[in-house]
């Protein structure tokens, strides 16, 4: 039985993150108490959140201030090992965002903690946590386990099915104030921009992504229909954020945003090594690409060697009918 | 600019003395600004990469290589060096192949190369790799004064991200992960960031760690001058002992992680792959829905 801490991502406007939700579902098999960390950073949680964490099995919200801004990870860092300390937890979950894995390694050298990155499940084995992930782009399955007294685990999206608790109440929400020190304060945050919503889910942790790559030309209309009848988040490949045909933030491979969607859609897309690093660990992989040898009919589960231009049509059409 | 050295805290985790800062320039042949980059050498990403029964990267195959984002962190390294008349290290840390990052880091232009070298360092987890590095830096900082650390924004093997920030934070310096573009002025790092959902604009005094990202810049590829010229530049080899640690701060005995399985992922089954006979796109739409995926 481990009681563990999990970070509770939110956006500026006090929304939970989606795969936040994920974490406290992957908690509750650790069989202790699940506290929530909120960074007071400007947004709070509302009543509708609190009691959505409560119903998944949060039974503790603990609010972290602190004399110095909580986006700078040292800081966080810092406060997270206050907490740690105070509540006595074992392990810390967090979604894996650059910021947090930035937090989990500091939190290593600071709380002699074991990390393992980007997981896809946690439990408790011979009273010591393992944690599963994939590694080398996807095509290898590993076990880890942590041999420390603490456990830090940075998770992927779409790792877990996420199901309520079978009893749950709202959580109490408690304030926990720290200090930074002063060597976390040598770093200051000159700007911050959130970048706005989209109006489409979150590429790194939406259930269906639709990538366009060089084959689309630079003319992304067909993938975002697509997508948008299927309710996913469109990426794109490297090629394609370079040409400035969409934003970088797009981009999913090794260097990018790391995805596993339930469903991917490779839209023009060859599949260069970088690219499948990115995306080779989704659930069901669809490539459309006019040249027969692209490299992502390797790992495609059901491929069409065609006419984008002809294809996508047909395709969307036939799910918007299928929807009524 | 304001000098001074690095002192790891916590580094084998004992503490070391506090360098005080330097504030002054006038020593001879110390050079505007001391960048060390740090470097990996990694199986090539195109090859077969395996796990092997220990749980560790079989680096063994031939077909090592410079991990490639480690190219940007020299790029940048020596763009900043040339700009504020400077001097650029490469270090590794690694089995005897390993050496050939960092001759790759002289080809490119850096001025010398460190290659720490020991049985006893195999199995390390990053915090075990960032103690070793943390050693070799502040050994480095002892001779003449280092300002910045520069290392790619992940290796291509592990891909955690975790070192730059865990190898901070040993070194008790500001950390600036994932830069997009990187300046240093009047002894003050600058870099903008693109983050999972915000860029942020982060600012620290030297000295300072700062990572990069692959579209911080274009590496350059050695041309036949660097190459000719790296070959008379010298690469000095360390052991564990001659930076003070012990075999037990590193290697598989301080790792905090222990791989209990690992196996290849099975092919994927039942694949279907069709020509497009004007009704692809129909049959695909009855494929999502048969499979609950639309």
């Amino acid at each position: 039985m481990t009681d563990s801490l999990v970070l509770l991502d939110h956006t500026a406007d006090g929304t939970l993150r989606a795969p936040v939700r994920e974490l406290v579902t992957l908690a509750r098999g650790l069989g202790g108490a699940i506290h929530g960390v909120w960074a007071a950073d400007g947004a709070e949680p509302d009543a509708e959140t609190l009691a959505d964490l409560g119903a998944l099995g949060v039974s503790r919200v603990h609010r972290l201030t602190a004399d110095a801004d909580l986006h700078l990870s040292a800081v966080l860092a810092e406060a997270l090992a206050s907490l740690l300390d105070a509540t006595g937890a074992g392990a810390l979950l967090v979604t894996s965002t650059f910021e947090n894995k930035e937090v989990a390694a500091r939190l290593a050298v600071l709380t002699g903690a074991g990390v393992v990155t980007d997981a896809d499940g946690l439990v408790v084995e011979d009273g010591r946590l393992v944690a599963s992930k994939t590694v080398f782009a996807g095509t290898w399955n590993t076990r880890c386990a942590i041999t420390t007294p603490l456990a830090v685990v940075t998770f992927k999206a779409n790792s877990v099915a996420v199901s309520p608790a079978e009893s749950g109440g709202v959580p109490d929400v408690v304030d926990h104030a720290v200090a930074a020190s002063a060597a976390a304060r040598r770093v200051s945050l000159v700007e911050r921009t959130e970048r706005p919503a989209s109006g489409r889910p979150d590429l790194g942790s939406a259930h269906v992504v639709v990538a366009g790559g060089r084959g689309t030309e630079g003319d992304f209309t067909l993938v975002e229909e697509l997508a948008d009848v299927l309710g996913g988040a469109v990426g794109a490949t490297r090629v394609a954020t370079d040409e400035g045909w969409i934003g970088h933030d797009a981009q999913i491979g090794q260097t990018g945003v790391t995805i596993s969607p339930r469903l991917y859609i490779g839209v023009g897309v060859s599949g260069a090594v970088h690219h499948r690093g990115g995306m080779q660990a989704s659930g069901t992989i669809v490539a459309i690409n006019s040249d027969p040898d692209a490299p992502i009919f390797e790992i495609a589960d059901f491929g069409i060697v065609g006419d984008l231009n002809e294809v996508l049509p047909q395709l969307t059409a036939a799910l918007r009918a299928q929807q009524g | 600019m304001r000098r001074r050295c690095f002192a790891a805290r916590d580094v084998a985790g004992s503490a070391r003395r506090t360098q005080p800062p330097v504030g002054h320039r006038a020593r001879g042949n110390v050079p505007d600004v001391r960048i060390v980059v740090c470097v990996k050498h990694v199986p090539d990403i195109q090859s077969d990469r395996a796990l092997g029964e220990s749980g560790y990267v079989v680096r063994d195959g031939g077909d090592g290589t410079l991990n490639e984002l480690d190219e940007n962190a020299l790029e940048a390294a020596l763009t900043l060096a040339e700009a504020a008349g400077g001097e650029v290290v490469a270090l590794t840390v690694g089995p005897d192949d390993a050496v050939d990052a960092v001759r790759k880091g002289l080809q490119m232009g850096a001025d010398e190369a460190v290659h720490v070298l020991d049985d006893a360092i195999a199995g390390s987890d990053v915090v075990g790799t960032a103690r070793v590095l943390a050693a070799a830096i502040t050994h480095l900082g002892t001779e003449t004064p280092v300002d910045l650390v520069v290392t790619g924004m992940a290796g291509l093997d592990g891909l955690t991200s975790l070192l730059p920030t865990a190898l901070a934070a040993l070194l008790d310096v500001p950390a600036l992960p994932l830069a997009a573009e990187v300046s240093v002025e009047g002894g003050t790092v600058r870099v903008r960031r693109n983050l999972d959902h915000a860029t942020e604009v982060l600012e620290a005094p030297l000295p300072a760690l700062v990572s990069v990202t692959d579209q911080a810049n274009e590496p350059r590829y050695p041309n036949f001058k660097g190459i000719m010229a790296a070959r008379k530049k010298p690469v000095t080899t360390l052991s564990l002992g001659d930076l003070g640690l012990s075999p037990a701060d590193v290697g598989a005995a301080g790792a905090r992680t222990a791989v209990v399985e690992a196996a290849a992922r099975p092919a994927r089954e039942n694949r279907v792959l069709i020509n497009d006979q004007g009704d692809a796109g129909t049959q695909l739409a009855a494929y999502l829905v048969e499979n609950k995926l639309a």
